[in-house]
């Protein structure tokens, strides 16, 4: 078969599953809905591998049906499997499947199980489609049905105010990008005449020249679409309030597929990027402020499911770095890994959380580390990854990045060295929430759970507000799940703790640059192919990335573990600044004076003036008053009366004899 | 003779009877107003036959005749009707039709 | 020749009279005397013109018969004096007015258009005008409106009696029929 059948093989299974879980969900049993979910992702992974195994280093695009074809303009149903979309799909799908095992045990008590496989493959659908996309229509479409997805799994547990707020949020958001996207195709196609990648980047050569304004325009729509879907500043605030949704959602969306989309989209357009410096350069100044501003409010926040999304948001900062600088192995080695130990953390947490029946909130949490075994050593390992601990994966595609970035030169190298300072803040807060969570005292959860009872709250509580919530259909069961207890929570767990460690291996400057020679071809035509920095200059990258690390682990094991009260010391010293990180240095405040306000103020005068007064009673009004007054005046010709009658017949008829007797004369 | 001479003068009589028409409230006066200007159409169709030199006019008199006999019968049975249910007689009362 | 002339001349003069007389004598039982006499002029004009049979059929049916069903009624109903001037102001001096304009105009119509005639026995033929020739017309060429007529004669009948019928019960002023035992059908 070839690695186009296998490409649409990929996608047929996770949408078959889709039909089969959505239409039938009744005649399922148990978990198998569940089973079949999975199954079909695992079937979408076995896929990728074969397409893998044809891939044979070239491009292949196959195309299965033309929406629309006239003179000047033809757009296919075709998907593209090269090196780049096959890496995607090996990552998606791999990632995908450990996350739907994992879901199969810790969704089990919950009344929409069906509901949520069905999402949850229609997701994996949607990202494939994305990734596998051969011109713009395909991605835009792919795109869309992303965002859908995601606001459908965002608001799963629809009876909770807050989590369908925060659909409406992540919705709007990626809708923003989504007309950046659709403007900038429209741009492209206006220039080059193509839709399909391989014509549009070879117009793309011939009709603009470096850093032309359409250019540049169309690649800055382009941005906006891919922060909006990658959660950048300052199209991110969406992000955090995601986590209203369960978590392995977040792990699925918003730790390693839809959040990478931007990264891929930048990947895979970068020949337009390259012959528009001045877009990839706004690219990666502002994934180096995005990466900052998430670290430093991580290190503040205390809900454990939200410092992980900022986590999310800032290394997709560094990708985004890296792939702006042209250091496209680099960033997409950092995506992998990023999605193997981030979605490893969300399990983590997951797992915490159903100890904790519920609450999110670190500062209730603590001593864990007898309690939960299992979880307190995959966690641990995923932190390590997060913060770059040497010989981690996430050590190795971080610092390579950064060395890249250094390599290039000039502005970039202020860029690396905010990179590298906020390389140290990750590494603080990633073992902040070690330390906080399974370390010190055992609370009363944690007490319980040694004894080997879960704890169970009487009345369900949204874990943000505090509220009270009846437990009618949409929110998660009675029942909360451990990862201690259920197997596939486990093994889904174990293998990516297992990735997370040794993930890195194919990345070993100047021992095995696998990753780098894979993608190559599809990177062939950049210009910076050749510019790498030197083995030396990584090496001597990764010691930095290395001391780094170990400083900010030694720090958070000061501030949490040794000195107890130096937390709270801190935070009234300097509570102005704190209060700013912690309410996310005010972006949502912002948002909401300079956009909601407005538009809602709007929306008042045109519901008050606009409709009331003008349409309705001016228009509609007017037109009635003027038909009504006609007709009153027509009924007083109706008097009853005969003679009146025949008058007018007279009249007509004196009138009509009149005329023509001037008309023949 | 001209036949317009008899036209003429069936004009003269059409437009008395248009006057007693808008005149008059009694409805019988009225009907019989209406029966004046039927002569004066029929008196014009004689005229225009006797022009012609055929007879077609002069039977569309009798015809017309006819139907002046028909329409006196319906309206006196109605101005009768109304008499029987001591409705007025006057045309002006008559005005239950308006909008 | 001059004969013609004046008895058209006197005959025009009844016609005109008679239905003056029938617009604006306030009796009604005058008005339709007034009418008889403007009907027998009529059919001295119809002579005239050498209508005989249509001259004969006035007389007998519309002066003799309709007319004398008119007296019937009439005499039946009554019918009081009215005033002159009728208090529906407006109409009664608009119309008469613009009966008038009418009237001029149909006379310059009629006068402007150059009819001719008929001195001359006409290209009638002697049998013009007789009962023989209209007989056959109303046979042959007018069979459709001739039977059409005698319909139209049947339901005026049927409909004079059942508009002036008495139904029961119907004595009190102003009562209208409904769901009285026979009144039902109509």
């Amino acid at each position: 078969m070839s690695a186009g059948s296998y490409g649409w093989i990929i996608l047929a299974f996770p949408l078959t599953g889709m039909l089969v879980v959505s239409l039938g969900w009744r005649l399922l049993p148990g978990k198998l809905g569940g089973w079949i979910a999975s199954g079909a992702i695992l079937g979408s992974f076995l896929a990728s591998v074969g397409a893998l195994g044809q891939l044979h280093e070239r491009a292949h695009v196959d195309s299965a049906w033309t929406y629309a074809a006239t003179l000047d303009f033809k757009a296919d149903l075709s998907i593209l499997v090269d090196p780049l979309s096959v890496f995607m799909c090996l990552v998606v799908s791999g990632v995908s499947f450990l996350i739907h095992l994992y879901s199969v045990a810790y969704m089990w008590s919950d009344r929409g199980y069906a509901r949520y496989f069905a999402y949850l493959n229609f997701f994996v659908f949607s990202m494939l489609l994305l990734v596998l996309a051969a011109n713009f229509v395909v991605l835009i479409v792919g795109w869309a049905f992303v965002g859908a997805a995601s606001y459908l799994l965002i608001s799963f547990w629809y009876r909770r105010r807050t989590a369908t707020y925060a659909g409406i949020k992540a919705f709007v958001i990626n809708v923003i990008g989504d007309v950046g996207l659709v403007v900038a195709t429209f741009l492209l196609f206006d220039q080059t005449g193509a839709l399909d990648f391989s014509g549009v980047f070879k117009g793309a050569h011939e009709a603009f020249a470096t850093n032309d304004a359409t250019l540049v325009a169309a690649c800055l729509l382009l941005l906006v679409g891919a922060f909006a879907k990658s959660a950048q500043l300052p199209l991110h605030t969406w992000l955090p309030d995601a986590m209203e949704g369960p978590t392995p959602v977040s792990a699925l969306i918003h730790a390693a597929t839809m959040v990478t989309a931007g990264v891929y989209l930048i990947a895979r357009t970068h020949p337009l990027f390259e012959l528009a410096p001045a877009a990839a350069d706004v690219s990666a100044i502002i994934g180096t402020a995005t990466l900052v501003f998430a670290a430093t409010v991580a290190a503040t926040v205390t809900d454990l499911k939200r410092v992980i999304a900022y986590s999310t948001i800032s290394q997709i900062g560094y990708m985004v770095l890296g792939v702006s600088v042209a250091a496209y192995g680099a960033g997409l080695f950092h995506l992998m890994t990023h999605a193997f130990f981030k979605a490893l953390l969300f399990m983590g947490a997951g797992s915490v959380i159903g100890a904790m029946a519920g609450t999110q909130d670190i500062d209730r949490m603590g001593g864990f580390r007898k309690a939960m075994p299992f979880t307190f050593v995959t966690f641990t390992l995923g932190a390590l990854a997060l913060a770059g601990f040497p010989l981690m994966s996430g050590f190795f595609s971080k610092d390579e990045v950064l060395a890249f970035t250094l390599h290039r030169g000039g502005g970039y190298a202020l860029l690396a060295v905010l990179g590298y300072l906020a390389a140290f803040l990750t590494a603080f807060y990633a073992f902040r929430m070690v330390f906080r969570t399974f370390f010190g005292e055992p609370v009363e959860e944690a007490r319980e759970l040694q004894q080997g009872r879960l704890a169970h709250h009487e009345t369900p509580r949204n874990p943000l507000t505090g509220e009270e919530e009846d437990d009618d259909v949409g929110f998660q069961g009675a029942e909360h799940h451990v990862a201690e207890r259920e197997w596939p929570m486990k093994a889904a767990m174990g293998a990516l703790a297992v990735l997370a460690v040794a993930g890195g291996f194919v990345g070993i400057p100047g021992l095995t640059d696998t990753l780098e020679h894979f993608l190559e071809p599809s990177f062939a035509d950049s210009r910076f192919k050749d510019t790498m920095p030197s083995d030396g200059a990584e090496v001597a990258g990764l010691g930095v990335g290395a001391l780094l690390s170990i400083a900010g682990i030694a720090l958070a094991f000061l501030v949490y573990m040794r000195r107890r009260g130096l937390a709270g010391q801190l935070r009234r010293r300097f509570s102005g600044v704190h209060r700013f990180l912690v309410n996310k240095w005010y972006f949502d405040e912002l948002f909401d004076r300079a956009l909601v306000r407005p538009a809602a103020a709007g929306g008042r005068f045109a519901r008050g003036v606009v409709e009331t007064d003008f349409v309705q009673g001016t228009i509609v009004g007017g037109a009635t008053a003027v038909v009504r007054a006609g007709s009153s005046f027509a009924r007083t010709l109706q008097s009853g009366y005969v003679r009146a009658y025949a008058l007018g017949l007279l009249f007509g008829v004196a009138g009509l004899a009149l005329y023509f007797l001037v008309a023949s004369s | 003779m001209d036949a317009s001479w008899f036209v003429v003068l069936s004009a003269f009589i059409f437009c008395v009877g248009i006057a007693g028409v808008l005149t008059r409230r009694n409805p019988l006066v009225v009907l019989l107003c209406l029966e004046l200007m039927l002569n004066a159409g029929n008196l014009a169709l004689v005229a225009f036959a006797r022009a012609h030199g055929n007879h077609d006019g002069q039977v569309f008199a009798l015809i017309v005749m006819v139907i002046a006999a028909c329409e006196v019968v319906i309206g006196l049975g109605i101005i009768v009707a109304m008499y029987r249910r001591r409705l007025p007689i006057d045309v002006d009362e008559m005005s239950e039709l308006r909008g | 020749m001059w004969l013609e002339q004046v008895l058209f001349f006197l005959a025009g003069v009844g016609a005109l009279a008679g239905a003056l007389g029938v617009v604006m004598l306030r009796n009604p039982f005058y008005s339709v005397l007034a009418l008889v006499a403007h009907l027998i002029a009529l059919a001295v004009l119809f002579l005239l013109l050498r209508a005989e049979f249509l001259a004969a059929a006035q007389v007998v049916v519309y002066a003799g018969a309709v007319m004398v069903l008119y007296v019937f009624v009439v005499a039946y109903i009554g019918g009081t004096d009215e005033p002159l001037r009728p208090e529906g102001g407006a109409i009664g001096a608009l119309g008469p007015l613009i009966a008038g304009a009418l009237g001029v105009e149909l006379v310059i119509a009629v006068v402007g258009s150059s009819l001719s005639l008929l001195d001359t026995p006409g290209r009638g033929g002697a049998g013009f005008g007789s009962p023989a020739s209209i007989g056959q017309l109303l046979l042959t060429k007018f069979l459709v409106a001739f039977e059409a007529a005698s319909f139209l004669l049947l339901v005026a009948a049927v409909g004079a009696v059942v508009l002036a019928r008495r139904r029961r019960g119907l004595e009190d002023p102003g009562a209208m029929p409904s769901g009285a035992p026979e009144g039902a059908h109509s």
